[in-house]
């Protein structure tokens, strides 16, 4: 459902008067329903790939087809009207725009408490607490997060792109988060792409893919990638071992 | 009059809509005036509107203990180069607890200047609680100018409560907005504004707040937008006399070429003075706009609900 073909990103560089590359022809093919987590060491450039498959980055060559239509060209909003819904590794905050505002703005139609409630209650937060709340400074990172994952929930596409969704939330959310994550694999309902470092999340996935220095190192089921990559985690670091954020 | 509607035109109905949300005559008490005369007025019988002696506004006065009535007075300017100045005096009754609807429309079609100066002085004795809320509109195709410059003066008795909002969305080409206000002990003001300008709009806000009493507090906070080639000013000034909290914030969105001024002043003449100050202003984040943007959103339409989002 997803192509992403010789895919190539580069930054220049205006201090050195030079260019970096971000992401070296990556291509990567992701399937109908299936649960994808992209890892690898921190400025490998997993970031970057999400964001390129949201169009928020676009790539400096290659292709990327999303149910066989090739969205290279297309803006933000046009490929998330076509189905691709994405989360932020640090949500946005709005002064003034409360939950309510952003769940109708992101299923375009005015829900009710009870509906609402559905999708809040699943990230563990109690919509008529939620609801009229500002997202704003007073709601905490880990509240965000959860509002933001509940949003992409709402909007039921066909392609959710979760862009390190363990960063920044606190031990509680994160068991829920985990919770999430198996009903979406579970459910078999549109493909999910999860840029993460927690093996948890890490033993959800249906294939993983590590890249590392802007390249695809690894792609393979989990059963195959997993335990190499546990193996190879050196005993000084706790990279992928860690089981919940706070132990990272 | 048995129907406040029936008697306007389109233009003037449309304007009691928007600056007053009245489709017909209000509840209770109210007086509506249209190009300088009083054309509706009712009392109730806890709260009674005459007119000023000298013919130049009117007087209201809320019973000692009246609760949960309002009080509607909106003011139409319909006619081009019609200059509108009127001094209205409310006078509060001790534990009442009311709510005030005012407002000011103007519909210039024509090229004359229209204007309306409002003088609005609330005198709210102990323990009354006012809420008064007041909208500022312009319309009309014509390229006269559209002035308002209203002035509220509020003194609080003991542990009195007023909270103000005061909304200007569109339409108004030069403003200057005064807020005077004098506290006593345990008494609380709260004002928020909301403000937007485009064009070549002009906007002045000023609140002058004085901090008299034991405990007394105050909360000024305004968020305003500012488009095209427009200009805001926000002055604030806090003076803080006795045990008291003072709390101003200005939020400022800036758009295009316009141009926006926050002045915020807090003084403290006292050792328990606790006096805060915050003034932002910026463009629209651009994470704000890619945020809305994953949701389906254009550009242009993620800017419109950012912007709706801060006023509203």
């Amino acid at each position: 459902m997803l192509e992403l073909k010789n895919i190539s990103f580069s930054v220049t560089d205006d201090a050195k008067h030079k260019s970096k590359e971000i992401l070296k022809n990556v291509s990567l093919t992701v399937d109908e329903d299936s649960f994808v987590v992209i890892t690898g060491p921190n400025g490998g450039g997993k970031s970057t790939l999400a964001k390129i498959i949201m169009g928020i980055e676009k790539p400096t060559s290659g292709r990327i087809l999303f149910q066989g239509q090739d969205i290279t060209e297309l803006d933000i909003h046009e490929r998330a009207n076509l189905g691709i819904g994405f989360t932020f590794q640090q949500p946005v905050r709005f002064k003034g725009l409360t939950v309510k505002d952003l769940l109708r703005l992101a299923t375009k139609k005015d829900m009710r408490t009870d509906e609402l409630c559905v999708y809040l209650s699943e990230v563990g937060l109690c919509a008529a607490d939620y609801i009229n709340r500002e997202i704003n400074a007073s709601l905490s990172g880990g509240e965000l997060k959860r509002i933001e994952i509940a949003m992409l929930r709402a909007r039921g596409v066909e392609l959710s792109v979760f862009d390190e969704p363990e960063a920044g939330i606190d031990l509680w959310s994160f068991q829920n988060l985990i919770r999430v994550f198996e009903r979406i694999r579970d459910e078999k309902h549109g493909s999910v792409i999860i840029i993460s470092h927690q093996e948890r999340i890490l033993e959800i996935a249906d294939k993983i893919v590590v890249i590392s220095g802007g390249e695809i190192a690894k792609t393979g089921k989990k059963e195959e990638i997993l335990p190499q990559l546990l193996s190879e985690s050196p005993a000084c670091c706790e990279f992928y071992k860690a089981k919940t954020p706070r132990e990272a | 009059m048995s129907n406040a509607q029936t008697a306007y035109s389109e233009d003037v109905q449309d304007m009691l809509k928007v600056i007053a949300d009245l489709t017909g005559p209000p509840a209770g008490a109210y007086n509506i005036r249209v190009d300088g005369k009083s054309v509706g007025r009712q009392s109730s019988s806890n709260i009674e509107i005459k007119s000023k002696e000298n013919g130049q506004g009117i007087e209201i006065y809320v019973r000692p203990g009246t609760k949960g009535e309002f009080v509607h007075i909106p003011v139409v300017v319909d006619q081009s180069g019609f200059s509108d100045i009127v001094y209205n005096d409310f006078y509060i009754g001790e534990g009442a607890d009311v709510d005030i609807v005012a407002g000011c429309g103007i519909h210039n079609d024509g090229t004359h200047l229209s204007q309306h100066d409002g003088i609005h002085t609330f005198h709210v004795e102990k323990n009354a609680k006012v809420r008064y809320t007041e909208k500022h509109y312009g319309e009309g195709n014509g390229s006269g100018e559209r002035v308002l410059n209203p002035v509220t003066v509020v003194h609080l008795e003991e542990n009195s409560y007023l909270e103000m909002e005061t909304v200007q969305i569109e339409g108004v080409d030069s403003t200057k907005r005064v807020t005077n206000g004098d506290l006593k002990d345990g008494a609380r003001l709260v004002i928020k504004e909301k403000l937007m300008t485009s064009g070549k709009q002009r906007a002045t806000t000023e609140f002058n707040v004085e901090l008299n009493g034991v405990g007394c507090s105050a909360n000024v906070m305004s968020r305003s937008v500012a488009k095209g080639e427009s200009f805001q000013a926000f002055y604030s000034k806090i003076d803080g006399n006795n045990v008291c909290a003072g709390h101003s914030e200005c939020d400022a969105i800036i758009m295009d070429n316009a141009c926006v001024k926050a002045v915020p002043e807090i003084t403290a003449n006292h050792v328990d003075a606790s006096l805060i100050h915050e003034a932002a202003i910026g463009k629209i984040a651009g994470e704000q706009i890619t945020k809305l943007m994953t949701l389906g959103l254009s550009q242009s339409e993620a800017e419109k609900e950012i912007v709706k989002g801060f006023l509203k």
